[in-house]
């Protein structure tokens, strides 16, 4: 194996300048998609444990849905299909837009994810003993209040380590964006050992980049699931990725 | 709309869905066995081992699939001496990089039975070995089996990045007919549709599985 490594290189233009570039996109990329995503889950999380027949068959099928196509796929269809189903006007608006690609990443894959999340929240309120239900309601707590200030309160706790791996989860799928055009770190990595082909240091960097972030995260959510613990309500589980 | 344009093209879909099949088959085939290796040497009490086994898992599960591939794909020639080809890169990929997830169902599995069976099995005179085999898999395997069944349906998932290095699996069958007929709407939909067949049956699967460990 012969393999000349230079890692000055990767501090020289312009690949310094793209790295920097495609760090800063992998992360917003995730924010962006994990705020959407994050919403929309509870939404559908929520409709998944209403009473009402129609919401629940509503949530049902949109995660179902989502879930089981693969994330790829999906991108292909929000950038191929769906804007030419749409109105003419909404989809010549859509085409200006500067950033078509990015966007349509993002919308991709909060929709995925959205739906994973949902899962993780209809499983931890499923978790809680029906008991604490009854008793909150027998405290004379409106079903409101019930919700605000008991369950969610629990719920929340017991989902940190789920939300914690798809958080983790939607921070890996950033790197499909590449398959669309966006020039995340991944897309970067692959950018500089075709310019360079120096690829055991672009993609060092990559992974480095995911590593990092994932051990950050990870030490992230363990202090605020010390810091928010309920002494005695739950037991933390083993910790891992 | 012309739905004409799927009908000629499915023997191609049909041979790109077998081509997915069969990786996913071939994956799960070499990386579960190695994931339980893994699980099992991350259980073990020589730290060199279960160290090693550790940041095997913990390395392959924050890295991206394409990343991982990405690196076989350039480092594998460099590593050999000559060029490989696309298969061979793709399935070495999926193995190494699946067999760290089928290791943490494993370990999780293999914990949820409990250290009390495995003292009960040394003491009636098994080893190690034994009682592993015969005492503790057989009840972990049933524990992790919806686990397990979810885990293929994201291996069927994760061929789809064999797209990305041009390997005529089904999303790239679909998108090679998609930019001849210039028909992309009709293709992706039906590869949706195809894809969600396969991964809601394996679901529906895994959800029975979940029911007859719990019931």
């Amino acid at each position: 194996m012969r393999y000349e490594f230079s890692w000055g290189m990767l501090f020289t233009q312009p690949y310094s300048g793209w790295i920097i570039d495609g760090i800063l996109t992998t992360f917003h990329l995730a924010l962006i998609s994990w705020v959407i995503a994050f919403a929309l889950g509870v939404l559908i999380g929520v409709f998944r444990v209403t009473r009402s027949p129609v919401l629940r068959f509503v949530g049902t099928a949109y995660v179902e849905l989502f879930r089981n196509i693969p994330l790829l796929v999906q991108l292909f269809i929000w950038l191929y299909v769906v804007p030419q189903l749409l109105p003419i006007a909404f989809s010549s608006w859509w085409n200006r837009l500067e950033y078509v690609p990015y966007w349509t990443a993002v919308i991709g894959i909060s929709f995925y994810t959205s739906s994973r999340i949902a899962e993780q929240i209809r499983s931890a309120v499923m978790a809680i003993p029906d008991g604490q239900f009854k008793a909150a309601i027998s405290t004379g707590l409106t079903p409101f209040q019930m919700y605000r200030y008991v369950i969610v309160p629990y719920a929340a706790r017991i989902m940190i380590p789920a939300i914690t791996s798809e958080f983790l989860t939607i921070f890996k799928n950033t790197s499909l964006a590449l398959t669309i055009g966006v020039i995340e770190i991944t897309a970067t990595a692959r950018k500089i050992e075709a310019w360079s082909f120096k690829g055991i240091e672009a993609y060092t960097v990559a992974s480095l980049t995911y590593v990092a972030t994932t051990i950050g995260v990870i030490l992230f959510m363990n202090w605020m699931e010390r810091r928010y613990q309920i002494p005695g309500l739950i037991k933390r589980g083993k910790e891992g990725l | 709309m012309d739905w004409n344009v799927i009908v000629v093209s499915l023997p191609l879909l049909w041979k790109g869905l077998l081509t997915s099949l069969n990786l996913t088959a071939v994956s799960i085939a070499f990386s579960f066995p190695l994931g339980c290796l893994v699980a099992m040497g991350r259980l073990s009490h020589r730290p060199w081992l279960s160290n090693t086994c550790a940041s095997f898992v913990h390395v392959f599960r924050s890295n991206p699939l394409i990343l991982i591939l990405f690196w076989f794909y350039f480092l594998m020639p460099m590593i050999i001496g000559s060029a490989i080809n696309d298969l061979t890169s793709l399935i070495v990929t999926f193995v190494i990089f699946f067999s760290a997830y089928f290791a943490e169902i494993v370990r999780s599995g293999i914990q949820s039975v409990g250290t009390r069976q495995m003292q009960a099995g040394l003491s009636s005179g098994l080893t190690h070995v034994q009682t592993m085999r015969h005492i503790i898999m057989p009840q972990a395997i049933r524990a992790m089996l919806p686990a397990l069944t979810t885990q293929c349906i994201i291996v069927f998932q994760g061929t789809t990045v064999a797209y990305i290095i041009g390997y005529n699996e089904l999303l790239h069958s679909a998108s090679m007919i998609a930019e001849r007929t210039v028909r992309p709407i009709e293709l992706y939909l039906t590869v949706a549709v195809i894809y969600f067949v396969v991964c809601y049956s394996g679901s529906l699967l895994a959800r029975r599985f979940e029911k007859r460990t719990y019931s």
